[in-house]
């Protein structure tokens, strides 16, 4: 080596026998590990272009206007879509202002002590739970109506478009609470002091400085819960929203079904032609969730703010 | 938890007793701002109600549904044909149901997931991280409904059915649902126990480069055993999911109840029978109607034990390096 060195030629360090071994071994694990990450993105990219393939011709206006029908060429999405709107719209109003109103509560105003650190333990508990156990909540609370020693806490609401979005609220209040909490610890408690030694109450702190400031980090958490909501199908069954609808949703008080029951229920029939139409609803479904996953990400990544 | 706040000197101090007692008297003097503090504090109280609800729910409808059939049989009867004349309630089957498809997900994600994990960790350069991740974390994403979709009419119809032969594979199996599966839970393996490997620290990975361990000798013998608590952790959190998954094994596992782990039988899982049963209208009171309650409150054992565990070891794991 030593050698190679003063005739000028270039220094090379190469490993031979149980050592070049090792290294070989090293390079081609890259290659291994990297295959099997990509694995799972090509089998869902492969399974994705499969139901384009199948469902783009029966994508078409009438597709989405038309009630469900048994035949399964004049059958389309007009009442899931519509029902689904009501409900999404209906989620929205409640579950934003409660976990954002929770966030601040838990962030800002709680008393430091063993019951806010039960609430924050209860939260990520219950952001475990499976959503089918809010389905039968939702059917045993809300749908039939809960009453405890004789007295009525809920009136029973039926199979409503009010009683599947108050099941939905509580099942993805855990998840946005817990981004709206994250969102609010971004703010530096620099702003915080300053805002409350200038003599703004808690209040005006939080609503001037705080609330500002960690918006965009709620609105991320809020868009991809409300995705995780508006491709809900198993707590929506459970409430006994898998039904059929052949009219326009005019108020929260109605029966109703939604696009990814639509698509189950499609996916259960038997003929070739349902599966086209479950394709079909699939695209619309997918379009929406992956466009709401954007939305999320452009909001993060532009008002992303170093403090 | 609260040991995790970044709280600094300013913000500690502010927290003291004695100037929180003096906002508290400011408070006391704007009734508008009691007022909000009251409403947000009602806000607060929602996730307490939530569980406290549904521990009732669950308590009470089982309750009655054990006052129609003895817990012995619940646990002990190894047949679960509720529609069917003598009917029978034992819980294995659905349970069985739940743990096939949860052991061959498990077989498949598991490796893959952590594969996954370790290449991002160890192996990619930071740009192909803030991609890939993303990316993985997609896969969470996508609604249920449609993986239930893609096992059935394509895993099953298009790949399963043609490659082993028509009448080995029966229409609805739980293979084709636990294949699925495995892809729907693949980012939650990946990324929680990615998160994990980051957080070694890096003297640890540098100490092991310098004595001449190559690059997949630090990855396996270094960084995997020094992050595996938050890798139990992220197994843990994808085996709640799994357990508590509905509309896949609704769909493509079948309705058979039968203590089986052999992939290639149609079985019927906790979740698949309470959905087969949300799908009629049982009326309140009936045992069809009890019944998913106590299958629920089973379930809910399970995934709340996963839970509570993976909690626990993530936060025992955070403490180790901090």
């Amino acid at each position: 080596m030593s050698a190679a060195s003063e005739t000028g030629t270039p220094f090379t360090l190469k490993a031979t026998g149980h050592v070049a071994r090792r290294q070989r071994l090293s390079r081609m694990s890259r290659w291994v590990l990297f295959s099997a990450t990509m694995l799972a993105v090509f089998v869902l990219v492969y399974l994705m272009q499969d139901v384009v393939r199948l469902g783009w011709e029966r994508l078409s206006w009438d597709f989405l206007t038309s009630y469900p029908s048994r035949r399964p060429l004049d059958a389309g999405l007009r009442s899931s879509l519509l029902g689904w709107l009501w409900l999404m719209g209906a989620v929205i109003v409640m579950a934003v202002p409660l976990a954002i109103g929770s966030a601040l509560f838990i962030e800002e105003f709680a008393p430091r002590n063993w019951f806010t650190e039960l609430v924050r333990l209860n939260i990520s508990n219950l952001a475990g739970v499976p959503s089918i156990i809010y389905g039968i909540l939702g059917l045993a609370v809300f749908v039939r109506g809960f009453d405890l020693w004789g007295i009525t806490l809920f009136p029973s609401l039926g199979p409503t478009i009010l009683a599947g979005a108050l099941t939905l609220t509580l099942m993805i209040l855990p998840m946005t609470i817990i981004a709206s909490v994250e969102a609010i610890r971004q703010v530096p408690p620099s702003i915080r002091d300053g805002s409350l030694a200038l003599g703004a109450t808690q209040w005006q702190t939080v609503w001037h400085h705080i609330l500002p400031g960690a918006i965009p980090g709620i609105m991320t958490g809020v868009i991809l819960a409300i995705a995780r909501a508006a491709g809900e199908t198993a707590a929506l069954i459970m409430i006994g929203a898998f039904a059929f609808i052949a009219f326009d949703n005019t108020s929260l008080m109605q029966s109703f079904t939604t696009v990814p029951i639509q698509i189950y229920n499609w996916t259960t029939l038997p003929q070739e032609g349902f599966r086209v139409n479950a394709a079909a609803g699939i695209i619309v479904l997918m379009t929406l969730v992956v466009g709401l996953n954007l939305i999320a990400v452009v909001i993060r990544e532009k008002f992303r703010r170093s403090w | 938890m609260q040991e995790s706040l970044p709280i600094t000197g300013a913000s500690a101090q502010l927290r003291g007793a004695e100037l929180e007692r003096a906002m508290r008297k400011r408070w006391s003097k704007a009734p508008f701002e009691r007022l909000i503090v009251l409403s947000l504090w009602l806000c607060g109280t929602v996730s307490m109600i939530t569980t406290v609800l549904i521990v009732l729910t669950l308590a009470e409808e089982t309750r009655a549904f054990f006052m129609e059939v003895p817990l012995r049989d619940f646990i002990f009867d190894t047949k679960w044909t509720p529609q069917f004349e003598p009917a029978h309630f034992g819980v294995w089957p659905l349970v069985f149901g739940t743990l096939n498809v949860l052991f061959w997900s498990m077989v498949l994600a598991l490796p893959l997931g952590l594969a996954a994990a370790i290449y991002l960790s160890e192996y990619a350069h930071p740009n192909t991280r803030r991609i890939l991740k993303p990316v993985l974390e997609a896969l969470a994403g996508v609604p249920t409904v449609v993986y239930a979709f893609f096992a059935l009419t394509v895993v099953t119809q298009d790949i399963l059915r043609p490659l082993l032969g028509q009448d080995r594979v029966p229409i609805f199996n739980a293979l084709s649902a636990s294949i699925v599966m495995a892809v729907m839970i693949l980012p939650t393996i990946a990324s929680v126990s990615e998160d994990a490997m980051s957080n070694v620290p890096r003297e640890l990975r540098e100490g092991a480069y310098g004595l001449g361990a190559t690059r997949l000798e630090v990855a396996f013998r270094v960084v995997f055993p020094a992050a595996l608590g938050g890798i139990i952790a992220a197994v843990l959190l994808a085996v709640a999911r799994v357990i508590g998954e509905t509309m896949i094994v609704a769909v493509a596992a079948g309705s058979t109840p039968q203590i089986t782990l052999n992939p290639l039988n149609s079985v019927q899982t906790m979740t698949g029978y309470m959905l087969a049963i949300g799908l009629g209208d049982s009326a309140r009171g009936t045992v069809d109607y009890t019944s998913i309650f106590a299958v629920g409150s089973t379930l809910f054992i399970f995934t709340f034990c996963a839970n509570v565990a993976a909690n626990i070891i993530v936060k025992k794991f955070k403490e180790q390096y901090e």
